[in-house]
């Protein structure tokens, strides 16, 4: 695989070479420092760890200035650990990856952390359809989300029973997302389709071979 | 550079440059619209009044009414459109608001939009 640590900047919409309408997400992907190598003799498996997003110094730990000063770079905001990550673009401890480890038209998975829609009803949360009619004497029972089981078997609701909770916020994978363009020197992508989260959120790329 | 310059800079590298005249709401326009069809390439012509412009940037649209045999008809053109051929102004109206809903309870005379007096 490969992958970068970007940054989700917001959608647009691009038209193709038919003239169709194709709505896009706009990505800014890397640059990404290789801040720590782990091997089988050290470590007992193999990635790499990228970080991306300047941090300033005084909102960093020692530890992690150190951390990151052994690399030769500054403080970043988020490190992530790829694992068997592609010999071409496996580069040394310290060395930068940008957006050259993907190519225009390849198909990306996109993970982020969806949009948090605090405590929701089962319509929303789950799908439900509510109770059908409003009238008939119906009263105030409209998105409840009915029975959760029978009686005294089994005298308790099964695990898993799907209610009213908190919704959203889950780290949530796009797989098949298909790279529109790439824009080398602004470190954007711009890929086919919607993410997860807010701008502003991060997002972690990758592709499969 | 801030979130909305790279979408931007996005919008306008993505897109083919092309010349429209600057129109708004309660102009009287008419749209050259390529059809397609089979292999035949075709332009059509819809005139009639803006009601409103929608959006800004690649994502921008603009929506155009005209009365079709009595029966009112509304048309949305995203404004980046590659099928739109051009555009032309054939009146510039008088109006209050940028979105002129209210002239779809209107008919006949009442209909009516000013014209602005060009110098």
């Amino acid at each position: 695989m490969s992958g970068l640590i970007g940054k989700k900047i917001g959608m647009t919409s691009i038209y193709d070479a038919s003239g169709k309408n194709i709505p896009c997400t706009v990505i800014e992907a890397g640059p990404c420092v290789i801040t720590q190598v782990r091997t089988i003799e050290n470590d007992g498996y193999e990635a790499i760890q990228l970080s991306y997003d300047e941090k300033k110094e005084k909102h960093t730990t020692k530890a992690l200035q150190k951390h990151f000063e052994k690399a030769g770079t500054t403080p970043k905001k988020i490190s992530y650990e790829f694992s068997r990550f592609d010999a071409e673009h496996r580069k040394k401890f310290g060395e930068v990856i940008g957006v050259d480890v993907f190519e225009e038209g390849e198909f990306i998975d996109v993970v982020g952390t969806s949009k948090g829609k605090g405590f929701q009803g089962v319509v929303k949360r789950h799908g439900f359809a509510g109770v059908g009619d409003a009238t008939h004497g119906q009263h105030n029972r409209l998105r409840a989300p009915g029975s959760v089981g029978a009686s005294s078997w089994p005298s308790r609701v099964f695990k898993g029973m799907r209610m009213a909770g908190r919704m959203g916020g889950d780290r949530v994978k796009m797989i098949n997302l298909q790279i529109i363009k790439i824009f080398p020197e602004k470190n954007l992508i711009v890929v086919k389709g919607s993410v997860p989260g807010a701008s502003g959120s991060y997002l972690i790329l990758e592709r499969w071979n | 550079m801030g979130k909305a310059e790279l979408i931007k800079f996005v919008e306008k590298e993505a897109s083919v440059a092309k010349e429209l005249p600057t129109f708004k709401a309660g102009d009287t326009i008419t749209v050259h619209y390529k059809i397609i069809e089979g292999t035949k390439e075709r332009i059509q012509q819809y005139q009639g009044v803006v009601i409103q412009r929608n959006s800004e940037g690649a994502t921008e649209t603009f929506t155009v009414r005209k009365i079709s045999g009595n029966i009112g008809v509304e048309r949305i053109f995203p404004i980046g459109s590659p099928f739109i051929d051009k555009i032309d102004v054939n009146k510039r109206g008088v109006v209050r608001r940028a979105r002129i809903y209210y002239i779809r309870g209107l008919r006949g005379k009442k209909a009516r939009i000013k014209e602005k007096r060009v110098r």
